[in-house]
């Protein structure tokens, strides 16, 4: 496991108040970790905040999963 | 016509986080007044307010078993999403529904069970705090909770989804009559056989630099006791100067009369009458010759098939400001007539300053009590009235009494007046 991996799971067991072992790489947001839309946005400024990084608009409508978010996350990074 | 009854009420206010607290504590004669500790106060004229204490330690909770407890309206997630007004609000009206023990089962049940919860000014620090956030970095980092935090029929909304009831949802927004509003048109919706059952009342959360700033920038404020907080509310007295800003909720279940009975539920009083009336007058004081007040409570009796002479209580708007509270009662005075005679009034403000759009709710929940338990709560500060009436205005100290039928009265900005006659109900 990344520590990008690590960082994400934090703010994602924070902002939506779930278990940890349920935040794996596969988990989608929405359907198995119970956000909604606006938890979505909320959760990627949380993840540029952390990371220092702007995830433009068209690359999030693509994260569904938390391995989505580790994946462009990682991609802004460089 | 159907019947209305109050059968659960939840406070949050600056004397307690429950209603059970606030009710003793304001029998008891204490005040909700402090210093603000929420925000710098260093360059405001006004530095006091009645804040609700909070277990967190904010606005002196810190050791007060009977302070609000923040999770009683949600989780932390829960109330990320929401302004303070709404998570006063959900708390008051959670304490309000338990109380009430009204859990509808079927979706027949949940269709006749609404919502109709106010705000004066809704999500004012929210506002404020995100128009920082834009100016210093920019619209990505504005939160996309900001606008449904902020929306004053979100209180409404976030309760409706909470408890499940889906019925009428609604709002109301009248300055400081909100709340008295909020009840009254919730009794009609009642009557009317929208709904069986309405979660009615106000919330206010407002407390925050720009506010304070804009209501001493009106000259509403007390100024005169910053270093006395608990003298700034005085109703009556010759030494009023304005009012002090309150915060917090009152949420009532109103239920249809069969509705309550053939259920069991507890009943707190009858909802006899609501009047309403504009001033057409000015946007910050009230008409001279009262007149707005005075149309209000007549509408109010006339519903109620009641005469002056049945009044034995009027809870008043009363906020201690040097115009509005003697306009008031000059008006009840006239309504009245020779019944001034053996009426009792008190403003409960003086105990817990101006809540706003959640003052009406509260002191309709107040004046719910007071007919309950047959006590009156005092108009504290009142040393040396600044007129005279032959009215009994309850100075310093409650007063037992028994109160058949009582008026509560609330007041707003832009000349709109809103009043409630409320009746004891003999089982």
């Amino acid at each position: 496991m990344s520590d990008v991996f690590e960082r994400v799971k934090k703010i994602v067991v924070e902002n939506l108040e779930v278990e940890a072992d349920k935040v794996t790489e596969a988990a989608s947001f929405i359907d198995d970790l119970g956000a909604d839309s606006l938890d979505l946005v909320e959760l990627v400024m949380a993840f540029e905040e952390e990371f220092g990084i702007e995830i433009e608009d068209e690359v999030q409508e693509n994260i569904r999963t938390v391995g989505d978010a580790v994946t462009e996350i990682k991609k802004t990074q460089g | 016509m159907r019947r209305v009854v109050i059968t659960g009420i939840g406070l949050v206010t600056p004397l307690a986080g429950n209603r059970e607290a606030s009710w003793e504590r304001l029998i008891e004669g204490r005040s909700g007044a402090q210093k603000i500790d929420l925000f710098d106060t260093d360059d405001l004229s006004c530095k006091i307010a009645a804040q609700v204490p909070w277990t967190t330690g904010r606005g002196g909770g810190e050791g007060d078993p009977e302070a609000f407890d923040p999770d009683r309206a949600g989780s932390a997630k829960e109330r990320r999403r929401v302004g303070e007004f709404i998570v006063y609000g959900m708390a008051a009206a959670a304490e309000a529904i338990e109380d009430s023990g009204w859990v509808p089962q079927t979706e027949e049940e949940k269709c006749m069970t609404g919502v109709l919860i106010g705000s004066g000014i809704g999500g004012l620090p929210e506002i404020a705090e995100t128009a920082k956030i834009l100016e210093e970095s920019g619209p990505r980092k504005v939160s996309p909770f900001f606008i449904p935090s902020a929306l004053i029929n979100l209180c409404s909304g976030q309760v409706s989804i909470k408890h499940g009831f889906k019925g009428p949802n609604h709002s109301v927004v009248t300055a400081c009559a909100t709340g008295a509003h909020a009840i009254g048109d919730s009794a009609r919706l009642i009557q009317y056989g929208d709904a069986d059952v309405m979660v009615a009342g106000g919330t206010e959360g407002s407390l925050c630099r720009i506010a304070v700033a804009g209501f001493a920038a009106a000259k509403t404020l007390s100024t005169k006791f910053n270093d006395e907080p608990e003298r700034a509310s005085r109703p009556y007295d010759k030494d009023r100067d304005g009012f002090l800003f309150g915060e917090g909720a009152g949420v009532l279940v109103l239920e249809e009369y069969e509705h309550a009975k053939k259920r069991g539920a507890k009943i707190y009083a009858e909802v006899l009458g609501y009047g309403l009336s504009g001033d057409a007058h000015h946007i910050t004081s009230p008409a001279e010759d009262g007149n707005g007040g005075y149309r209000a409570m007549e509408m109010a009796l006339r519903h109620a098939k009641l005469t002056p002479a049945d009044i034995d209580y009027v809870n008043t708007h009363g906020t201690s400001t040097p115009v509005g509270d003697e306009i008031e009662v000059r008006a009840i005075e006239r309504l009245f007539g020779e019944s001034v005679k053996g009426l009792s009034l008190s403003s409960t403000k003086s105990s817990i300053g101006h809540l706003l759009g959640a003052a009406g709710a509260v002191e309709a929940a107040f004046t719910a009590l007071a007919v309950k338990n047959s006590m009156i709560p005092p108009t504290l500060n009142l040393e040396n009235p600044s007129f005279e009436s032959e009215i009994d205005l309850t100075p310093l100290k409650s007063k037992a009494r028994e109160i058949k039928y009582a008026l509560s009265n609330s007041f707003g900005f832009g000349g709109t007046n809103a009043a409630l006659v409320l009746g004891r109900i003999d089982d």
